[in-house]
């Protein structure tokens, strides 16, 4: 598997990245299609940066959640046990319980961070989908088909990161609006992140990167050297959530 | 043949009349869920599968150890097994449906089931599982049918299906396998991640199944004129003491590793299941009914002079029975959930309408091998009497 993927880096395009950054590139570069389709864009791996201190400096703030779940049609269901996210505040220490320090900093203890799907580079939900209802693009973006999901719900419990949803009765009277441009979903499917593709595909910025006052999301392209969370992943000090696993997420947190 | 099993006495048909009603509840439970969704259950956002799930583990298990009475009698021609193996086919027969159903019951969009063939994803282990378990079926169905066929005839079963036994045997090892893989190979979900799951799976059903089948010979042999024999019983319970033995280790294997290492993401499962965590502990009482009756039924079994008289070898068998449907079919599903991977502590309780599914798939299961048993007895009692 991995002989066949080095193989297709060295044939690829990218062949000029992979020397520049060694190990960001091989992370980073795009893989051989996967079933199910996608469009591919040569050279792009989709990504965010996530400061959650200049998120915490703007108080309360839930914009990039409310702009998110409303342009997407994300329905909001008051019983925790049955609720929709897609982008959402967790705790630090829940986030990274493998960087648990009995002496937190203070900026950080307890304080929530900003958490969605990770759209990993070897994402374990795509592998244990039997429909391939969920599916990884070129660009790095972890796809949804709301209709070839069968409601297996096995990608979350293969997800690592809590970050899908099941739709566990129709959400389509907890709507607050509809927006009308994005589709909404029936009961019974899995739902999560899709990084906004279809905002990029007009290129638009991610939803959640517009709305946030602090500019405490940056997203870009990861396998250009000079884009801005390159520049930020070389200035500053990033972790992902549970690197141990092996999945490789694509969400970045300077902390 | 199959007409054979719509005569019978009156306490035939109270029993079927009994088992239709449970199974109409359940129709009824189902089409409330399949109508608001999978809300109607307990399960949640962290505790994504529960009793659905486990029950369909516990019952793959049920239908592998068909392989029990099939491996003695084929392969060292043990002859004491003749007149169970079949008994043994149907169950798994019965069990494999229960399986299918369990997962139907779970979809959250049932209508769909087809896109697993449709778009077949062999990255997926839930594509093999549905291969293996389907295989299963297949080949008992064909099997029972044929060898119930040509006892009926007073014949010897064809030659081909000689064979087709032979392969049954490593493929009822590896629907348990399998069902084992879709748990065992999740990052991030500590409980299952560990090489010993299809192991301990293996044990778990070939103690529970030939326990239910001892049970069903008993039972049979208080309520018809047949009688399975003392000798195969006993070799049942032989085999019931070896794989319980084995079931036990492989858990303390299990919690050696957990306890010792003291990983905190190993512990706490078992810290969940056994003592509570975060102030829950829903299951910690299920979890030490089913401990106490595994040591007290291995050490009952251990003893031959108990094992061998008949009525304490079914309570041992309601014991290993109940014991491992609570490791299997409860404990081992939802305790892999909690802990979330927030480390949340998210309360799972299946509710009356999950509950009403299930038993209208257990009456289901008890239908098929009512009808099953009743259709090969009548067919020794014609033979017997020609």
């Amino acid at each position: 598997m991995s002989i066949s993927r080095r193989g297709f880096l060295g044939a690829a395009a990218g062949l000029s990245a992979l020397a520049l950054a060694g190990r960001s590139a091989l992370e980073t570069q795009p893989r051989e299609p996967e079933p199910g389709g996608g469009t591919p864009a040569a050279g792009t791996r989709w990504a965010l940066v996530i400061d959650p201190r200049k998120c915490l400096e703007a108080g309360d703030c839930t914009k990039c959640v409310d702009v998110c779940h409303t342009v997407h049609n994300v329905p909001a269901i008051a019983e925790p046990a049955h609720s929709v996210k897609w982008i959402w505040k967790e705790p630090f220490e829940r986030t990274f319980p493998s960087l648990q320090t009995d002496y937190p900093p203070d900026d950080l203890r307890d304080k929530p961070v900003m958490v969605l799907c990770n759209h990993c580079d070897n994402p374990p939900c795509v592998r244990v989908c039997p429909t391939q209802a969920t599916w990884r693009r070129d660009d790095g973006i972890v796809m949804m088909d709301w209709h070839r999901c069968i409601g297996c719900r096995y990608c979350m419990a293969a997800c690592p990161y809590g970050s899908r949803s099941f739709n566990w009765k129709d959400p389509r009277p907890s709507l607050v609006q509809t927006t009308p441009d994005f589709p909404t979903r029936s009961k019974g499917v899995v739902e999560k992140c899709t990084l906004c593709e279809e905002r990029l595909a007009k290129g638009q910025p991610l939803a959640c990167v517009a709305a946030c006052p602090a500019k405490a999301l940056v997203f870009g392209n990861l396998a250009d050297p000079a884009s801005e969370v390159r520049s930020l992943l070389r200035s500053r000090f990033t972790i992902r959530r549970k690197p141990e696993l092996g999945t490789r997420p694509a969400i970045y947190y300077i902390v | 043949m199959f007409e054979k099993a719509v005569t019978g006495g009156r306490r035939y048909w109270a029993w079927v009349s009994g088992l239709l009603v449970v199974m109409g509840l359940a129709l009824l439970a189902y089409l409330r869920q399949l109508d608001v969704g999978l809300a109607v259950t307990g399960l949640s956002r962290d505790v994504t599968w529960g009793l659905y799930i486990a029950q369909f583990t516990f019952f793959v298990g049920v239908a592998a150890s068909a392989v029990m009475v099939v491996l003695p009698y084929y392969l060292h021609d043990y002859k004491a097994f003749g007149r169970i193996t079949i008994l043994g086919e149907f169950l798994a027969i019965s069990a494999v449906t229960m399986c299918m159903l369990f997962i139907f019951v779970d979809m959250g969009q049932p209508r769909r089931v087809l896109n697993v063939m449709l778009y077949p994803t062999p990255h997926s282990m839930m594509f093999w599982d549905m291969l293996s378990l389907g295989g299963y079926l297949a080949l008992n169905a064909v099997i029972a049918l044929v060898t119930l066929g040509a006892e009926r005839k007073r014949v010897a079963p064809p030659r081909w299906i000689k064979p087709v036994i032979i392969v049954s045997i490593p493929w009822a090892v590896s629907i348990h396998t399998v069902t084992a893989f879709l748990y065992n190979g999740l990052p991030g979900r500590s409980f299952w991640l560990t090489a010993i799951l299809a192991p301990r799976f293996l044990a778990s059903a070939f103690a529970a199944g030939p326990a239910l089948l001892i049970l069903l010979c008993l039972i049979m042999r208080k309520l018809t004129w047949f009688d399975a024999g003392r000798e195969p019983v006993r070799k049942l319970a032989v085999i019931v003491t070896y794989a319980m033995l084995l079931n036990v280790f492989f858990i303390a294997l299990e919690l050696f590793t957990a306890l010792y290492s003291q990983i905190p993401e190993h512990v706490e499962h078992f810290e969940y299941l056994f003592l509570g965590l975060g102030g829950q502990a829903p299951l910690v009482p299920w979890m030490w009914t089913s401990s106490v009756l595994a040591v007290a039924s291995l050490i009952l079994l251990l003893v031959p002079s108990l094992r061998r008289r008949e009525p304490v070898l079914a309570v041992i068998c309601v014991m290993v029975f109940s014991s491992l449907w609570i490791d299997k079919g409860l404990g081992l599903i939802v305790g892999g959930f909690v802990p979330s991977p927030f480390g949340a502590v998210t309360r799972y309780a299946p509710t009356l309408t999950e509950v009403l599914i299930v038993l209208g798939i257990w009456a289901l299961g008890c239908l098929m091998v009512t009808v099953f048993y009743k259709i090969t007895l009548a067919v020794r009692e014609e033979v017997a009497a020609s």
